[in-house]
């Protein structure tokens, strides 16, 4: 795929409230009208700022995935909790019967 | 006898062994400064039984010849580190209420070692601040004031901010902080104090609340670096229930302190001269410089070439990793709820809007941003292959010295409500703290003076990975020749 200085034509855009909307969606943050245009100059801000990566050479770099190289590790493949069911919903907003209770979401 | 609340954590811990003091004795004292100092609002929460059950358990352990590291010493907990039937917010109104049935890692070890609590501690809501002024609980206000015989308030910086200003006010020894891009370098520079974040991996994440995973560490904050180096080896240790933990065994540190420094090479990064930074701050680089150079080391020129990147790379990485992270606070299995309209993706969006607050709501939708289809290559990825960059030069750094010094931030701390209006100012003041969280390196805080405005202002050092001794031995040269005393005057 491509990188370098493909990557800074494709970091050249900005939002606008349709977009605000998308990713507020995506985010599950409810937003009113004002808050969304509020923010559509906050994140073209802070978008256009980190814009400046794409003056940077990446070729042939690979993401940086592990800051400390280290193997992941595995576990051996057992119970090692569990029954500690009142735990779990101690802090529960709204707890029933032994289970966590949500809106309806079947009619 | 000295007043015991202004007594290092080595000075407490030897006068108690010796029984010049009991530990019921320490934990009274600091639970009345904690008492007194509301007006500070260091503390969100104040546990004043747990501290005095534990000095009782320590007079008991001394009496049976049991001691523990850290016995008789009581230490503030940072509000992000779950403690177990003991309120754990994060600094945020979404998880008010939260009573963790479990305790963090790092506090079970610390409580193995015999230390006691005495309260959870003020921070930036999900540690994403500068300021402290995020915490949904009001910001904490620094013991600290301008010598302009103004009263203006100053922040303790962020977003261990609480836990700075107990330790500068004298509310506790010492203290835990968390550091994602600074958030232990930073406040202890602002208040005059030191603070260690360790090697990535060093201290278990498992019950820390988490902001950005790949970055989130945790660390001590207190008056001395002998004190960091007491508080970090009993933090420290291998964790299976963090699967990005070390499996090392936990060195020394305090056994190994030695402020001599003969045969290192300190690296003086060219980049680290900004446009901008006062004159104060970097006068006082020159004299940090020097104290490195009286005790034995050699300065050298060195490059980090894309440090002017790190900043941006981390407001692509930390958001984005939040944004995933805090996708757990629904208002299904703890915290608040808001019944919105729209059934449970309405009571969803309805609860993220109630109980997240600005900053943090800013950052969750910068990182969905650049995590959705279509601008992840261009921006996460891009990011990530910057930050490979970045690791980089230190790598090569490292082939030239052994460790690097520059100061901690670019300015004294400032005043409340200065700075909250510009995102972007905010985020510079993480400037030199930033690439090496970036590149999971340990790095420490010390003080090195004040500046005109009577303000303190800190000494950064950078080591390679895993060399907090390094870091802990270069932070004693300098404090052994900062001769820094000041306190500030009390009016809380």
């Amino acid at each position: 795929m491509p990188v370098g200085t493909g990557d800074a034509n494709a970091l050249a855009m900005s939002v606008d409230t349709a977009t605000v909307r998308h990713i507020a969606r995506l985010a599950r943050l409810q937003m009113s009208d004002a808050e969304v245009a509020a923010t559509v100059p906050e994140l073209n801000n802070i978008l256009g700022w980190v814009e400046q990566l794409g003056e940077v050479n990446t070729d042939g770099v690979e993401p940086l995935t592990a800051v400390i190289d280290q193997q992941l590790r595995l576990r051996d493949d057992v119970v090692n909790d569990g029954n500690v069911r009142e735990k779990v919903l101690a802090n529960a907003p709204d707890a029933q019967h032994g289970f966590f209770a949500v809106p309806k979401v079947i009619e | 006898m000295a007043e015991l609340t202004s007594l290092t954590i080595a000075d407490l811990r030897d006068g108690f062994r010796s029984g010049e003091f009991s530990a019921r004795e320490i934990a009274t004292a600091f639970n009345e400064a904690v008492a007194a100092a509301r007006a500070l609002n260091a503390y969100t929460v104040e546990t004043p039984d747990d501290a005095l059950a534990c000095a009782d358990a320590a007079d008991q352990a001394r009496q049976a010849g049991e001691l523990k590291p850290l016995s008789g010493i009581p230490l503030g907990i940072k509000d992000l580190f779950a403690t177990e039937g003991v309120d754990t917010t994060s600094g945020s109104n979404i998880l008010k209420g939260f009573k963790p049935p479990y305790e963090s890692t790092v506090t079970r070890n610390l409580r193995a070692a015999g230390a006691g609590m005495l309260g959870k501690l003020n921070m930036d809501e999900f540690a994403m601040g500068s300021s402290n002024e995020t915490s949904a609980f009001g910001p904490v206000i620094s013991p600290w004031k301008r010598n302009d015989g103004g009263n203006a308030a100053i922040t303790p910086g962020g977003s261990s901010g609480g836990s700075a200003a107990a330790v500068a006010a004298g509310l506790a020894p010492g203290v835990t902080g968390t550091d994602t891009g600074g958030s232990i370098r930073q406040p202890a520079a602002f208040t005059g104090i030191s603070g260690i974040k360790p090697t990535y991996g060093r201290c278990s994440r498992w019950g820390v609340v988490a902001f950005a995973s790949s970055l989130d560490q945790a660390g001590p904050m207190a008056r001395t670096v002998r004190d960091c180096a007491i508080m970090l080896e009993a933090m420290t240790g291998f964790d299976p229930k963090d699967s990005t933990s070390l499996d090392l065994p936990v060195p020394q540190w305090e056994a190994g302190l030695s402020g001599d420094l003969k045969g290192k090479r300190v690296g003086i990064p060219k980049e680290y001269r900004i446009d901008g930074v006062p004159d104060e701050i970097n006068a006082l680089w020159d004299r940090g410089i020097e104290w490195l150079r009286d005790a034995g080391a050699q300065p050298v020129e060195i490059s980090l070439p894309h440090t002017k990147y790190a900043l941006p790379t981390y407001y692509i990485i930390a958001p984005a990793e939040a944004s995933s992270n805090l996708a757990r606070y629904d208002g299904v299995r703890y915290g608040i709820r808001e019944a919105g309209s729209g059934g449970l993706e309405g009571m969803y969006a309805a609860t993220r809007a109630a109980g997240f607050g600005a900053e943090v709501k800013r950052r969750i939708m910068i990182g969905t941003y650049v995590l959705s289809a279509g601008f992840y290559d261009a921006y996460f990825n891009k990011a990530q292959r910057v930050r490979a960059l970045i690791k980089q030069d230190f790598r090569a750094a490292f082939q030239q010295c052994d460790l690097i010094l520059t100061p901690t931030a670019p300015s004294a701390a400032f005043g409340l409500g200065e700075k909250m209006s510009d995102p972007l100012a905010m985020y510079l003041n993480d400037v030199f703290a930033v690439p090496a969280s970036l590149a999971g390196l340990p790095a420490m805080s010390v003080p090195g003076g004040l500046d005109a405005q009577g303000l303190p202002l800190g000494l950064h050092l950078i080591g390679n990975e895993l060399d907090e001794l390094g870091v802990l031995n270069a932070g004693l040269a300098i404090e052994e020749r900062a001769g820094f005393t000041a306190r500030p005057e009390k009016w809380w």
